[in-house]
Parts: C-alpha cells; sequence; structure tokens
C-alpha cells in the first residue's frame, strides 16, 4: 500500500483534509435532507449536543481518549502498509483482560494490584490478538482485513459468552453487562463530570510516544522502509514479517489499552458494545488526517464531538435513532470518495501529461 | 487480408519505442518479427492490435488507411492476438472460456458450440478435452484453447507474441503445424519472437526489429550470420582479455532448479571463484535473473545444492548471504533496491548496524555526505531517492554497498545508463574485482560482457548451454548461443 498525500508539505495535507470535511459536510447535509430531519437545526442539536455545556463537553473528551488510543496505534499498523481493522477486535479483547484481571481484585486483600496489573494485561491481551492476524498474514498469507474481521467477530462472541455465561451477574443474565465494579476499581475521575484525567494523560502520553517512535527511532525508520518498499528492505538485512508482526503488536497494544480505559474509566463493568466502533472510527481518523500525526488528535476530536452530539438527535428532532449511524456511515464513504478521487485524480493527471509528451514529440523525422 | 504499416512512430517522452517502423504481411504467409528485449516488437503489435495509439504513421488494411484505436476495432476488423501470458479464466472449463464472449440470446447453445470446439480441434491437430478445467491444461493446452477461441471469431489475422516460450518441444512442433495450415488456409499469420529458431523453422519472411527500427529483412531461406548481425548490430572486436588468476572457489550452485521468470532455472551448475569478474549473457528472462536470485538467497531453489566456502547456503535467505559480505544489486533500482519516500540519508540509517534504539542521524548523514562525493552522485542527503536519475540511483546503490566485498551479485548493472556513468561503475568494479570481491553481473548486452567479464555463461530458456573464459569465445558463436543456437553443453 503507498500512503497517499505522504509526499505532501503540512499545508498540502491541511488543503486536502479541507477538502474532505466540505465535502462530508455536504454529504451529510443531503442524507440528513433525505431522512426527512431539517439539515440546520440537525447540525445546531448537534453541536450543542458536543459543545453545550461543559459536561457534555467532557463526554466528546470521553470518546475522544479511546478514538486518540486506537489512531495511535494504527499509525504504526498504516506506516508499515497493513490495514489493521482488527483494532476494534483488539480493543474488546483488552476490555476483556482488564475485566478478567479486575475481577480477581473484588474481595481481594490488595485491589490496587490488579488494578494496576488490569492495563498491562489489556496491552498484552490486545497485542496478542493483533499478532494472531498479523501471523495469519505472514505465515497464513490471509489478508490483514480478512483475518481482522474474522478476529473482531471471534472477540464480539467472546465478550457475549462471558457476559452471559461465567461472568454473568447473580441471578441475572442480561445485554447491561457484567455486575459492576466497586469504586475502589474505577479510574480516579473529577467529581461531576465523570472524566478521567488519567485517561487524558494516557491518550496525550500514547501520541507524543508514538510520534518519538515514528521519528526517531530505528523502528519508526524501519517500519516506514518496509511499508514504502518491502522488497528493497529486504536487502537492506530488514526482515518484513518480523516488523509487521511488530506494528500489529504496537497497533493491538494501543487498542488494548484503551479497552482497558473503557472497562475502567467509562463503563465500569464489561458491556457487550465496550468497544463502541471506536476502533473502525479510529481507522477514518487516521485516514481523514491522511497519516499525520499532528492532525490526528484534531480529526479525532471533531469525531468524538460528531458522535456524541448526535445522541440527542432522535429525541430532539422526532428522527429514527438510526439516523446517528446512517451520518456515520454517510461520512465513512464520503471520506473513502475523496480519497478516491484523488487517487483517480492522480493518475488521470498522469496519463494526460504523457499523452501530452507523446503529442508534443516530433512526429516528422 | 494485406496488412501494412507505413513509418509508425510511438514515442514515449524521450524514448522511441518505434521510430519509423514499415512492414508488410501478405495474406497466405507467415511473417516473422524479430529482435531482442526492447527492440520495439511489442510496442508495434500494440499498435496494430489497438492496445496503445501510435504517435504517427499509416496503418492500410487492404489498401484502406484505417486508425486503429481500440482492441475491439481490431476484432472488427478480424485481426487477433495470442498473448503472451494466457487471457483465460483458469476457474472455467475449456469449453466455457471457448464460449466466453461468443453467446448472445437466452440460450447458451453449448451442444453447438462443443461440437464447434471438437471439429476445430481435429482440424488442427489438438486433442483437447473440452471439459477440462483450464489452470489443469498446460501452458501450450491453454495457447491451443487460444487459437481456437481466435479462429472461431473468424479472424484473418493471427498475430503471436513468443508463443514457444513455456511450452514443451512437442507442443511446438503440433503448434508450428497448425499455424501452417492456417497460412496455406489464406490466413495472415505474424510471429513475435527474439529467438532465431523458432523464425527460421517457421516463416516465410523475417523482419528484425533493433532499438525501435527496422534494421533488416529476408525472405526464406534465411541466413544465421546475416539475422544475427540485424539483430545484435556488428560486435567489437573482443579486447584483449586478461584472464584472471582463478581465485578459491567462494559460491557454488550445484544441480539447481528454482521457478521465477518466463523459462525458470534448470539444473544448473555454476562456481564461482574469488576475483572473478563473470557475464551472465541471454536474452532477458532466460534464467540470469533467477539465478542471481538464487545465488542470492532471495529465492529457494526446488532442487541442488548451495555452498558459500564449502559451507552449505540452502534456504537460509538473504540475510545469511549478507552476512557472509555478498551483496545483490536488482536491475530495477527504485522499485526493488531503493526505497521511494526516504531520503539518501536515510538509506545510510537503513544501512548502519542496527544496534541502537533511537537513530543519531548525524553518522548517516556523514556517510551520506562522503558517499555523494566519493561516488559523484547528484543529489543532497535530504533528497528522496525516487527523485534521482538512474544513474544516481545506480550510484547511490553502488555507495551502499558493504566496503570489501565477497561477492557482488548485480543484475543489469549498467542498464538505462549513459556511457560515460556505464564506464565509471566498470570502473569501479573492476576495482572492487582486483582487491578479491567476486562479480557476477547479467547483461543484455554482448558488447558489455565481452569488454569486462573474464568468463561468460550463456543462459537459454532456463539452461546454461556455454560456460567460457571470455577471451576463448568470439562475438558469433555467443550471439548464436544466446539465440538458441548452441548444442547445450
Amino acid at each position: 500500500m503507498t500512503i497517499p498525500g505522504s509526499h505532501l508539505s503540512i499545508w498540502g495535507r491541511f488543503r486536502q483534509m479541507t477538502v474532505s470535511l466540505i465535502a462530508v459536510f455536504m454529504f451529510t447535509t443531503l442524507v440528513l435532507y433525505l431522512a426527512g430531519a431539517p439539515p440546520w437545526p440537525a447540525y445546531y442539536h448537534i453541536t450543542r449536543g458536543a459543545l453545550g455545556s461543559w459536561i457534555k463537553f467532557s463526554h466528546v473528551i470521553k470518546a475522544w481518549i479511546p478514538l486518540m488510543l486506537c489512531s495511535c496505534g494504527l499509525l504504526y499498523t498504516f506506516r508499515i502498509g497493513l490495514w489493521n481493522i482488527g483494532v476494534e477486535g483488539q480493543v474488546m479483547i483488552g476490555a476483556v483482560l482488564a475485566t478478567a484481571v479486575l475481577r480477581t481484585g473484588v474481595d481481594d486483600s490488595a485491589p490496587m494490584v490488579s488494578f494496576f496489573l488490569a492495563f498491562p494485561a489489556a496491552i498484552l491481551g490486545g497485542s496478542a490478538w493483533a499478532i494472531i492476524a498479523g501471523w495469519l498474514k505472514t505465515r497464513g498469507e490471509v489478508h490483514e482485513i480478512f483475518a481482522g474481521l474474522g478476529m473482531n467477530f471471534v472477540a464480539q462472541g467472546v465478550i457475549l459468552w462471558l457476559i452471559f455465561g461465567p461472568w454473568k451477574r447473580p441471578g441475572v443474565a442480561s445485554m447491561s453487562g457484567t455486575a459492576l465494579f466497586p469504586d475502589y476499581l474505577w479510574l480516579s475521575y473529577v467529581p461531576g463530570f465523570r472524566l478521567s484525567p488519567v485517561g487524558l494523560v494516557m491518550a496525550i502520553m500514547a501520541l507524543v510516544a508514538t510520534a518519538l517512535m515514528l521519528r526517531y527511532t530505528r523502528i519508526g525508520l524501519n517500519l516506514k522502509a518496509i511499508g514504502a518498499n518491502a522488497r528493497a528492505a529486504v536487502l537492506f538485512g530488514l526482515r518484513p514479517g518480523r516488523y509487521m508482526l511488530l506494528a500489529m503488536a504496537f497497533g493491538g497494544g494501543f487498542a488494548g489499552l484503551a479497552g482497558a480505559v473503557q472497562v475502567t474509566g467509562v463503563y465500569h463493568r464489561l458491556i457487550p458494545a465496550i468497544s463502541s466502533n471506536y476502533g473502525y472510527l479510529a481507522l477514518l481518523v487516521v485516514m481523514l488526517a491522511n497519516y499525520n500525526i499532528w492532525l490526528v488528535p484534531p480529526v479525532a476530536l471533531f469525531f468524538a464531538g460528531l458522535n456524541v452530539g448526535s445522541i440527542q438527535l432522535p429525541i430532539v428532532l422526532q428522527v429514527d435513532s438510526s439516523l446517528a449511524g446512517v451520518i456515520q456511515g454517510a461520512l465513512v464513504l464520503t471520506v473513502l470518495a475523496v480519497h478516491g478521487f484523488r487517487e483517480w485524480r492522480k493518475i488521470h493527471r498522469r496519463r494526460s501529461t504523457e499523452n501530452m509528451a507523446a503529442k508534443e514529440a516530433p512526429a516528422d523525422v | 487480408m494485406q496488412i501494412e504499416l507505413k513509418n509508425i512512430h510511438k514515442h514515449y517522452g524521450p524514448v522511441r519505442a518505434n521510430d519509423g517502423v514499415s512492414l508488410t504481411i501478405r495474406p497466405g504467409t507467415i511473417h516473422g518479427v524479430l529482435g531482442e528485449n526492447g527492440a520495439g516488437k511489442s510496442t508495434l503489435m500494440k499498435i496494430l492490435t489497438g492496445f496503445t495509439r501510435k504517435t504517427s504513421g499509416t496503418t492500410l488494411i487492404d489498401g484502406h488507411a484505417l486508425d486503429i484505436d481500440s482492441p475491439a476495432m481490431a476484432a472488427q476488423y478480424k485481426i487477433g492476438m495470442l498473448h503472451q501470458e494466457p487471457h483465460d479464466f483458469p476457474a472455467l472449463s475449456a469449453l466455457d472460456n471457448f464460449m466466453i464472449g461468443r453467446v448472445s440470446g437466452i440460450s447458451s447453445h453449448r451442444k453447438s458450440h462443443r461440437s464447434e470446439l471438437i471439429s476445430i480441434s481435429t482440424q488442427l491437430g489438438f486433442t483437447l478435452d473440452p471439459d477440462a478445467q483450464v489452470d489443469r491444461l498446460t501452458v501450450g493446452e491453454r495457447q491451443q484453447l487460444e487459437i481456437m477461441r481466435l479462429l472461431a471469431l473468424n479472424i484473418r489475422v493471427l498475430i503471436l507474441d513468443e508463443p514457444t516460450t513455456g511450452i514443451s518441444r512437442t507442443q511446438k512442433e503440433i503448434l508450428f503445424a497448425s499455424l501452417k495450415q492456417l497460412a496455406s488456409d489464406g490466413k495472415s499469420v505474424l510471429l513475435v519472437s527474439h529467438k532465431l529458431e523458432d523464425v527460421m523453422a517457421l516463416c516465410d519472411e523475417v523482419t528484425v526489429m533493433r532499438q525501435g527500427k527496422v534494421s533488416g529483412r529476408m525472405t526464406a531461406p534465411f541466413d544465421v550470420n546475416q539475422l544475427l548481425q540485424m539483430m545484435f548490430g556488428t560486435l567489437p572486436s573482443p579486447p584483449v582479455h586478461q584472464p584472471a588468476i582463478p581465485g578459491k572457489p567462494i559460491l557454488a550452485l550445484k544441480d539447481i532448479t528454482a521457478p521465477g521468470g518466463r523459462a525458470g532455472l534448470n539444473n544448473c551448475n555454476i562456481t564461482i571463484r574469488e576475483g572473478e569478474i563473470v557475464g551472465l549473457a541471454g536474452l532477458e528472462g532466460s534464467g540470469q535473473g533467477v539465478f542471481l536470485r538464487v545465488a542470492a538467497g532471495l529465492t529457494n531453489p526446488t532442487r541442488g545444492q548451495i555452498t558459500f566456502h564449502d559451507e552449505p547456503l540452502n534456504g537460509s535467505g538473504y540475510h545469511d548471504f549478507k552476512k557472509r559480505g555478498g551483496a545483490f544489486i536488482p536491475a530495477s533500482r527504485i522499485e526493488e533496491g531503493l526505497i521511494p519516500g526516504l531520503t539518501i540519508s536515510e538509506h545510510f540509517s537503513l544501512n548502519e548496524k542496527q544496534d541502537r534504539f533511537f537513530m543519531t542521524g548525524k553518522t548517516a548523514l556523514n556517510q551520506a555526505l562522503k558517499s555523494i562525493s566519493r561516488f559523484n552522485i547528484k543529489g543532497r542527503p535530504g533528497m528522496d531517492a525516487a527523485a534521482l536519475s538512474g544513474g544516481n540511483q545506480q550510484r547511490l546503490l553502488l555507495s551502499l554497498l558493504p566496503a570489501s566485498p565477497t561477492v557482488l551479485l548485480l543484475e543489469n548493472p549498467t542498464r538505462g545508463l549513459d556511457l560515460g556513468s556505464g564506464h565509471w561503475v566498470w570502473r569501479h568494479l573492476q576495482a572492487q574485482a582486483a582487491s578479491g570481491s567476486a562479480i557476477v553481473f547479467s547483461s543484455s548486452e554482448l558488447d558489455e560482457i565481452m569488454m569486462v567479464a573474464d568468463r561468460t555463461i550463456v543462459f537459454y530458456n532456463g539452461a546454461v548451454v556455454m560456460d567460457t573464459p571470455t577471451h576463448q569465445a568470439d562475438a558469433d558463436t555467443l550471439g548464436r548461443a544466446v539465440a538458441g543456437g548452441a548444442v547445450p553443453q
């Protein structure tokens, strides 16, 4: 895979992103209009839902944290040219392992030990889950998209089985998830805002660490080299297969951490929708940011805002509750269409210059 | 149907793939277009079949000027082409493939198509099971199927692009017999090939192309030496060669068979010694590329033994080869050798010992600056390697090699370089050989091999057909061996 736009300056990337956002906006307007929802009030309510109060904004940040963690992980896999679509399942497995460790902390003499162990366990779990997909890719020649997608379904199955089986609440098993953890196993939060500063710090640290890794370490350069030309990288003594597994391990680790934050900081239990599709959304964030790490935070914030802001839409505007999903779907399609158009135009331009050259060449002799 | 091509030009930017080519194909004859790879044969055929538009020139069909601008139009004028790679549907049966594109209406008329297939098949002496799945057929049988499909479309001109690559001798005989029959039925057959023996065995008339131009024409009976001269030009007499003092054997390949390329590599036995410069001759895809990749550990042989200083090196990959001081430079520099998007400096960073977690960047920058001046690379350390010209990419690749390599494997090291750069590359390599490195290179230019190699190995159709000290061979013998005229040793 070649990374589109990777040759552009920051300004060029910013301009491309603006074009994408305008296209997204226009298409979403069309969708809203077709769905019978008045577009302008809809936008008004989305904005209000996301930014109307500090509490609401704290919800946006709460969504921004897992989105950032997943996006950071995806930067490693995109860098080496892998589509880690299994990020969704890696979040789920991270959440499962965090829950498993936390459960040992309930009624235990030293609950803090299991609380702190929950995070590394989640990171390892996410990594392992990603490595399975990576291994299928490097050893079994299964495309990582199919492997990842398959692993997502398995992870979802594992969660449902745990919630309705071994980890069901005493007496009842329901879609609302496992029993709530006692609050000494919660990530500390600002009273009244239900936002965990620890999670926020983790997201920012992930961003800085990823930026450093990709820019200043051998691993970062090697990932880039293999992503740009794996065959040549071999001649430089690199082993693409190993680095693919490494990139998957990083990607899965960050996703697993996101899962742990969802459990300890947001839901305080394991629920079926623990990943909230943030993994898939993060793929979109990174693509829209054109694989540039410094554009990831604002784009992630935009998506988090849209996600949170549209929750209220069904109630306020009396439209079907699936509309929020439709808007997100429209977003996905528009971003892909803009990317596709950009590639098409690049090829088209190349062709027309070639034709021009053919025409201009002297035809006599 | 008579086809005349008059003064055809096709330019890709400054490159003239066809530079004033004229050609007449008379009905009822087999016409050969002979030439090396890159001589412009394929471009000419693509123009004739509408896959590419010509820059200028005229196409006359039965005396009428026509502009064939799409494959559909070529089909309309009953021009059919048998491509080198089969263009079929491997998952379907032979009959299904035969029917594709010819079925209209609701019923597929399977029965009548089947009897048509069988009748054409018996006419041409083919034995093909209509129900066999195509991916179980041999390349030769797939060709037969494609020819029958084209005939069922009532084509009047049949163009075959290198049809004898990858098929057995028996199948070749069947194919040639059927082509002769088609010609005697009044169809025009155009055989595009770089194989002298095929052209001589089959054609009534030959047009030889060289560097985009027609370099000669001849009607049967043919004179081999004249054809060779038309193909390769006048070869310079070999310079007096100092035979290298044969050193100790370094790299030995024994009974190696490996897949890849057009012909693969069959039963190859070659031993490379210290300090010698070995030139690999042969038409492109005759096995030289596969040999270099097997020797480097990039391709695993299916059979045979590789030893390096008497230690087995089988299947341990390029890393082991590199660890022993070997290096490989592929022909396609930016596709296979360098990393587009990485700067010159970053290439040196990659090339460093991978012992620290953080990169310092400074040592790599210094190394880059030093190499830029020493190897005369026209570029700055911060420049994307893809932005360099071909010659400078080659210089960069050479500058990334270890200081005193044991074995250097180079695929077409001077391809695309101007004369000056080419000479510069050879001065550099000869100095390395003088200090004991073994240098093995492939080249499509016989002149180059005769000029610099101590020893010449000729590949034909995946096998070594000649292995001789260069000073003992002359241009004619080598040229004949390259074109398949040598008796395998």
